[in-house]
């Protein structure tokens, strides 16, 4: 709780004792500088134990302008399509109203969707592509065609085979059709049926969710925790029952839409914070204690921070240390959404708490899903016992939603099982291995070749920036072209000039279908012009591991 | 193989030409819409410096000359 009493005198003295032991003094800050033994290479030496790298690279400045002539281009010719639209030179494709209602109010309004009627729709042939296989790491595309500009598809009936999948959040590769991989979930299947048809507090609490939730609870090394059909609505719906008015909620800048959703819907007041910049959440802290609420200056109820543990469009990482350490000094609550982080980061696979050598202790409610790692669909939201009780009672999701079904909760046993290690093998470790190589040769190459790369170095995320607006069309059909299907980002995801392209890595994926695909990317590069880093490192990386400091601009 | 070279570069220019400026987008007539707009927006700014660059140029030269010549002049009579 937010007790500014506290935090004036209790805490100032406990603060000025810590400056003197500085051996001791990792969670120490002043003025956001650790004051913490230096090692090698590493700043915030007792903070972090490994490198934290991250590669958030500005092209040059040709390329912004070339970015806005792009767009305005396709603007002026947005307006040309509508002006022949609205004067009947050009048939209507879109929602119109008819003709007895164009006295009233407009039902549709023109103009909020001018970029899509403009200008996504030229390129909408590269997303929605319908897959008739499991998203493992290849899969079986229907080809469609457009007769009419991509305002409408038909299917020629031939499927494309085998395309190299660099779209799908497959980290750990438990998408898969293996039969002896899928047999309990078979039995299970068999045994209990699809439908639940009721809500966790009603009559839809089964066996396998009691077991589920207690091996969640083992596998992060929490106390309790509770699982809920979908990802999405665990934040939208858990987030709304832990804080209220009064309650103040600080929000990283890219949160996912979950996260903004369920904060929106709780009615507390929302602050935003710069992505990942310590600096600004401190002062937004510090402001709100010392402020307290706008016009009663009364102190918060609450202070929640919501971060997430890889943001899936950057491919950062959150810098979790250096979050519980000003947590702990402002005594806020910390929220930490491991959706793409679960199984992808850690030694064993549990994510960011282990990736940073942290106990789970200090993140008071840890949430995550099993949509990306675990080749399942659901969400689940861990800590103390505490919690997850009040959650069971009070949470929307437990009242109203349905369930989470049993095949797939089967499948999230034997998925983490497998990744524990309690199914004998150690093909689980293998799999979290296999990624980190995966992930680190993928960056290692694209940054050598040329490419900017955006994110942290361990992240299997990869955004790779194509900046205009005529470049994401041709990237995503050539490279459909060369048998390889990848996900393009452009405007509402991302800030306007700095459209993408992501690549997932999985642990499904071989040495030879990375290659194949960092290959196409060489020429494509080149064809494509894409190559704007202008700090590649050279093709004999050996000569430049050991001597590494890293020097983040 | 200089020729095909030279042919391909060309190729590869026309076509960052067309993904920077969105014309790749574009459906064939507002292809043609584009490109005659901006040839014949070069075509009049080719014209424009042809007629009036040389005659601006000459006068141009001629006004240093005279400033020039008349400083001459003038540094010969103070010597004197």
């Amino acid at each position: 709780m937010a007790n500014p009493s506290a935090v004036c005198n209790g805490h100032l003295h406990h603060h000025h004792q810590k400056q003197n032991n500085l051996l001791k003094s990792g969670i120490c800050k002043k003025n956001g500088i650790t004051k913490g033994i230096k090692k090698n290479g590493i700043s915030n030496g007792t903070l972090y134990k490994k490198k934290f790298v991250e590669h958030f690279e500005q092209a040059p400045m040709y390329v912004a302008v070339f970015t806005f002539l792009g767009f305005g281009v396709g603007t002026i010719f947005g307006y040309l399509r509508d002006f022949m639209r609205a004067w009947g030179l050009e048939k209507r494709n879109v929602a119109t109203e008819r003709e007895q209602q164009k006295d009233f109010v407009p039902l549709y309004q023109d103009f909020e969707n001018f970029y899509t009627r403009n200008l996504y729709m030229r390129i909408r042939d590269n997303w929605n592509r319908p897959i008739c296989s499991v998203p493992g790491p290849q899969f079986d595309l229907m080809e469609r065609v457009t007769d009419d500009y991509n305002w409408t598809f038909r299917f020629t009936g031939r499927i494309i085979k085998n395309v190299i999948n660099m779209g799908s959040y497959n980290y750990l590769g438990f998408a898969e059709t293996d039969v002896n991989a899928l047999k309990t979930v078979t039995i299970e299947l068999q045994k209990y049926g699809t439908g639940i048809c009721s809500t966790r507090q009603e009559m839809g609490t089964l066996d396998k969710h009691v077991e589920l939730e207690k091996l969640v609870a083992t596998f992060l090394g929490v106390e309790d925790a509770m699982v809920f059909g979908m990802g999405f609505a665990t934040n939208s719906m858990n987030i709304p029952a832990l804080v209220g008015k009064g309650c103040l909620i600080l929000s990283d800048e890219l949160n996912h839409t979950s996260l903004v959703l369920g904060a929106r819907l709780s009615g507390a007041t929302i602050r935003i914070f710069k992505h990942n910049n310590i600096q600004s959440l401190e002062k937004l802290l510090r402001d709100a204690i010392i402020y307290g609420q706008p016009r009663s200056r009364r102190a918060w109820r609450k202070i929640i921070i919501l971060v997430e543990g890889i943001y899936s469009m950057e491919g950062s990482i959150v810098r979790l240390p250096e979050i519980v350490s000003l947590k702990k000094k402002y005594k806020a609550y910390l929220y930490l959404d491991e959706a793409h982080s679960i199984g992808a980061v850690g030694a064993t696979g549990r994510g960011v708490v282990e990736y940073f050598g942290m106990s789970p202790d200090d993140v008071d409610v840890l949430m995550g899903t099993f949509t990306k790692s675990f080749g399942a669909a659901g969400g689940y939201i861990a800590g103390k016992k505490d919690l997850v009780d009040f959650l069971r009672t009070h949470s929307h999701s437990a009242v109203y939603a349905t369930s989470m079904c049993p095949p797939v909760a089967e499948q999230i046993i034997r998925a983490m099982k497998c990744v524990m290690g309690l199914d004998g093998t150690t093909q689980g470790l293998q799999r979290v291995r296999q990624l980190g190589k995966n992930t680190r040769y993928f960056r290692r190459r694209l940054h050598e070749m040329g490419f900017i790369i955006y994110g942290n170095d361990d992240s299997p995320v990869v955004p790779l920036l194509l900046y205009m607006p005529g470049k994401i069309g041709a990237f995503a059909r050539r490279m459909l072209e060369k048998n390889i299907g990848v996900v393009v980002v452009g405007f509402p995801a991302t800030p306007i000039t700095e459209s993408r392209a992501r690549f997932c890595v999985s642990a499904a994926h071989t040495r030879e279908m990375l290659d194949t695909v960092l290959n196409a990317l060489d020429e494509l590069g080149d064809f494509l012009h894409l190559k704007y880093s202008r700090y590649s490192k050279s093709s004999h990386p050996e000569l430049y591991e050991e001597t590494r400091l890293e020097l983040e601009d | 193989m200089d020729i095909k070279s030279m042919k391909n570069y060309l190729y590869w220019l026309y076509c960052q030409f067309e993904l920077i400026t969105c014309s790749y987008l574009m459906e064939p007539w507002e292809k043609l819409l584009f490109y005659t707009f901006n040839i014949t927006m070069l075509v009049m700014v080719l014209y424009t410096a042809y007629i009036f660059v040389s005659v601006h140029i000459s006068t141009a030269f001629q006004f240093f000359l005279h400033l020039f010549g008349n400083q001459h002049e003038n540094t010969v009579s103070v010597v004197k």
